[in-house]
């Protein structure tokens, strides 16, 4: 991301996966989320309009298919830099002129960069649209920059990487869990990058990224609001309708080997005041998944850590009385591979290990007993009801399309959601607790204070 | 995890940033504000929203952590973390429950001037939110057994915020400028006062603040009027009429001015707090003064310390100002993070920019672009009923008249350049910055000692 509006804590993290998704209860036989429109423009660019007409405001967003799971080898951190560096200008519109007229009509934008996509987004008032349509399109294939603005860029970078990870603890120790848990896969390597490879980008780099990768064949522009999908759409061939797209096929990505033996980092450092610990396991995705099993995966997720009457809580925070948070986390929005977790956090007083301990007897009871019909259909109510507080807020359609087509999912499939969710039974999840929680599979993460001397 | 986390602040940001209300440029059209009143005299503003069945409601209690008693910080933060732990014949998990399985979404929070609730309920779940919340207000348990774990919660939580240079920084700045104000301590309290806090401490506290006359009430979503009056009195109908103690904190001197203080901490990044005095929000150059604020170091990436700091040298990833009133004070503060042998080349750049604003003033354009901004980006705050909701509180609590809406825009067209040459030149003094940094920060002489540990 280009600017940072705060540090998302650990555990709200965690939540965000699940905001997405489904309709109100028993409104209509077909449940739907969003209602989208969608077209593909004749060089591939596809497109998707949520439309929203309670205020006069568009959110234009373009998602690229290209994230740091992309990066080429030894130049970790590239897609990341490369988002930065898309805000330099172009010949028509140098330097900020971009972001001081987006500025100056009142509108807003940012930008941000994942595993599997880098996105770019603007909310102006919707008679702005077209304005900010003619330069994002034109800084697809346009951007230019100086070695002075890319040497000054590359520092920013570096002071975004130490305010992020270098100064706190915990974000060090998740990069180290991180790798550990993709050994192979590239998703073991951080987003922002590594600092020595970070150092060593050059200006020829990232205009190689920005060549391969930022095509209108590879991307998808979803714009949200008080706007229809007709009237995007002669704004779309006019704008993004004239780039040539590039031919790119679907992305090959190394693949990471069975795990047969389970991994654990720790971590000691003075710097730690409240020591934590996580339990992760390599878990399919919507994409890579056989049939079901993400679904399945989401419904486990919160019977064990949805909130404050999940298993979790309920065990180690109200009945044992021993952590201050425990619960688990599962995002099935992922190109390749992602990760289930479980995370706990002590009283004070209380060791991590006992936290360890107590987590690891919750996981076995699980796995040994599974779960109730009434505790996964508490769960898929839940679900549902979340999916209609989804719908209040037009951005949320837009973040939770553009990241389902980015990373494998069609359009069709976000609508499907609901139903897919609610056809989940309790052997499936028992079924796929057994198939991911395996102890070979799985990395544990001890971050703990050292007494200073 | 650390990875998800920059899906996460993308998310921070969308939900800053989209659709609803007020156009840009052009006449604004404002949000229908309706002023709703009970049978038993319970106003709220509502605005009604019936895209979905979804009703959204944000208050506030005049009077915060700031009343907490000496010794004792941290009272208000620690009631509302256990208003929701059990209340009337529920228990902690009883009501949790009630909460999950109608999918009611409750949430209180303690500031330092005022304390807030929040609530979100589907349209059919209404009559048992408005319940619900009535008991969490008026008859909550505080069961030793929520009270410990809530407690241990806090702990954990301060613990954990004390490892962040951002957060060591912030309340010694707020104890530098505050040494003799409640405003100098944290909201949430310290690892002293906390384990002091009893039951009996938040029984006085929830028997004595709450009360119908310091409450103000935003709704929105797929209500009507004729149906929010009912669930006003169940909600709210059980409240006293006044306050039993006085809500009056005393009026708040900054401290410590041209004062730099230097905390020592084995990180590579330091992280730098600045601030001086700033204006109310009732004064009547509050908008001209946010022009200057924009200008300077606001939210955008047209801002004189983001293009000097950042772009022009790369000193940084984030630099900004803020303009913060408070009820009984007003400061203008910043904040970067930057390499530890870069801290006094950056914060000499930041002076200098203060110092060059003050003297030389804003070019007309750049006055004009910021209004433009600050006209047309305020509708983007509006994206959600939840949004919505705690604007119209916010109007309320800042007794901005519901009006507002409309006649913002105006407020804000009529700073003229002069305006804001003027608060520039007034306003601004950068000898009088206080400095608070974190880190091994070199280049920065402080004037201080720091303080001792226990922040």
């Amino acid at each position: 991301m280009r600017r940072p509006i705060s540090f998302a804590a650990l555990f709200g993290v965690l939540g965000l996966a699940f905001t997405l998704a489904a309709t109100m209860p028993g409104q209509r036989a077909q449940a739907q989320m969003f209602e989208p429109e969608t077209f593909t423009l004749d060089n591939g660019l596809k497109v998707v309009v949520v439309t929203n007409h309670r205020a006069p405001v568009v959110t234009q967003m373009l998602w690229y298919k290209a994230g740091s799971a992309d990066d080429p080898q030894g130049l970790s951190g590239m897609a990341h830099i490369a988002e930065h560096m898309m805000f330099k200008g172009t010949e028509r519109f140098p330097d900020d002129t971009f972001s001081r007229t987006v500025s100056r009509l009142g509108g807003r934008e940012n930008a941000f960069t994942a595993r599997d996509y880098t996105g770019y987004f603007q909310s102006v008032a919707s008679e702005h649209l077209e304005v900010v349509m003619e330069m994002e399109a034109d800084r697809m294939k346009n951007t230019t920059f100086t070695q002075e603005q890319f040497d000054n860029e590359l520092l920013v970078v570096l002071e975004e990487r130490f305010q992020r990870v270098d100064n706190n603890p915990s974000a060090q120790l998740n990069e180290v869990a991180n790798a550990t848990l993709h050994k192979h896969h590239p998703y073991g390597t951080p987003i922002i990058g590594w600092e020595s490879e970070i150092r060593a980008a050059t200006p020829d780099d990232v205009r190689a990224f920005h060549e391969e990768w930022y095509a209108p064949d590879n991307a998808v522009l979803i714009v949200a609001g008080d706007i229809t999908a007709e009237e995007v759409r002669p704004l779309a061939e006019e704008h993004y309708g004239g780039i040539e797209p590039s031919g790119i096929g679907e992305r090959q990505r190394l693949q990471e080997p069975p795990h047969i033996a389970p991994r654990r980092v720790e971590m000691e450092s003075p710097r730690v005041q409240q020591p934590s610990l996580s339990i992760q396991y390599l878990a399919p995705s919507y994409r890579t998944a056989e049939d079901h099993e993400a679904y399945a995966l989401q419904v486990l997720n919160e019977i064990l850590g949805g909130g404050q009457t999940s298993r979790f809580y309920r065990a180690l925070v109200i009945d044992q009385g021993i952590a201050a948070a425990a619960g688990s986390w599962y995002s099935a929005h992922s190109w390749d591979e992602t990760s289930f977790g479980f995370y706990g956090s002590p009283r004070p007083g209380v060791e991590v290990e006992d936290i360890e301990a107590a987590l690891r007897a919750e996981i076995r009871k699980l796995l040994d007993e599974g779960v109730s019909e009434a505790e996964v259909e508490d769960a898929q109510q839940r679900l549902r009801a979340n999916s209609v507080y989804a719908r209040d807020d037009v951005s949320t359609a837009a973040r939770v399309i553009g990241r389902a087509v980015s990373s494998g999912q069609s359009v069709a499939d976000v609508e499907a959601w609901p139903e897919r969710v609610a056809r989940i039974t309790a052997e499936d999840v028992d079924a796929v607790a057994r198939q991911v929680l395996r102890e070979p599979a799985s990395v544990t993460a001890v971050l703990k204070s050292e007494p200073t001397s | 995890m650390a990875l998800r986390s920059y899906l996460t602040m993308a998310g921070a940001v969308l939900a800053l940033a989209v659709p609803l209300a007020l156009g840009a440029a052009g006449p604004a059209r404002a949000l229908d504000v309706q002023r709703v009143v009970s049978e038993q005299g319970i106003e709220a503003w509502l605005v009604e929203d019936h895209a979905n069945p979804i009703i959204s409601m944000n208050l506030a209690f005049r009077g915060g952590a700031a009343l907490d008693p000496e010794g004792k910080a941290g009272v208000a933060n620690l009631a509302s973390a256990l208003l929701d732990q059990g209340a009337g014949d529920l228990d902690s998990q009883e009501f949790q429950e009630a909460l999950a399985q109608n999918a009611i979404k409750m949430s209180f929070s303690a500031r330092q001037d005022s304390f807030g609730a929040s609530m979100q309920t589907l349209r059919e779940n209404r009559d048992l939110a408005a319940e619900l919340f009535a008991l969490a207000l008026t008859e909550p348990r505080f069961d030793e057994g929520a009270v410990e774990r809530r407690k241990s919660q806090i702990l954990a939580g301060i613990a954990q915020r004390a490892e962040r240079p951002q957060t060591i920084a912030s309340q010694a700045f707020a104890r530098l400028l505050f040494p003799d104000h409640p405003y100098g301590r944290p909201t949430e309290g310290t690892r002293e006062t906390v384990p002091e806090i009893t039951a009996e401490d938040l029984r006085d506290f929830v028997g004595t603040r709450f009360s119908r006359d310091n409450l103000v009430i935003g709704v929105s979503g797929a209500i009507e009027p004729e149906e929010l009056k009912p669930l006003l009195d169940q909600a709210f109908g059980a409240l006293p009429e006044a306050p039993a103690r006085s809500v009056d904190v005393a009026d708040a001197q900054p401290q410590a001015a041209g004062e730099t203080v230097v905390i020592e901490r084995n990180v590579p990044q330091s992280w730098v707090v600045f601030g001086q005095e700033g204006v109310r929000r009732d004064d009547p150059d509050y908008y001209a003064v946010s022009v200057v604020n924009h200008i300077l170091g606001g939210g955008s990436f047209a801002s004189r310390l983001y293009k000097h700091v950042r772009e022009d040298r790369g000193l940084v990833y984030s630099v900004y100002t803020y303009l913060d009133p408070r009820e009984h004070t007003a400061l203008f503060s910043g904040g970067f993070g930057t390499s530890n042998a870069q801290v006094g080349e950056a914060m000499t750049v930041v002076r200098d920019e203060w110092r060059r604003l003050a003297e030389e003033g804003p070019s007309e354009e750049e006055v004009e672009d910021a209004k433009s901004y600050l006209i047309g980006s305020f509708a983007l705050q509006l994206s959600s009923t939840g949004n919505i909701a705690s604007v119209l509180r916010a109007i309320q609590f800042h007794d901005l008249g519901i009006d507002h809406l409309e006649r913002r825009s105006e407020l804000i067209e009529s700073v003229s350049h002069e305006d804001a040459k003027r608060l520039a030149a007034e306003l601004l003094n950068a000898d009088s910055l206080r400095i608070v940094a974190v880190g091994q920060a070199e280049g920065l002489e402080p004037t201080r000692p720091a303080p001792e540990e226990g922040i």
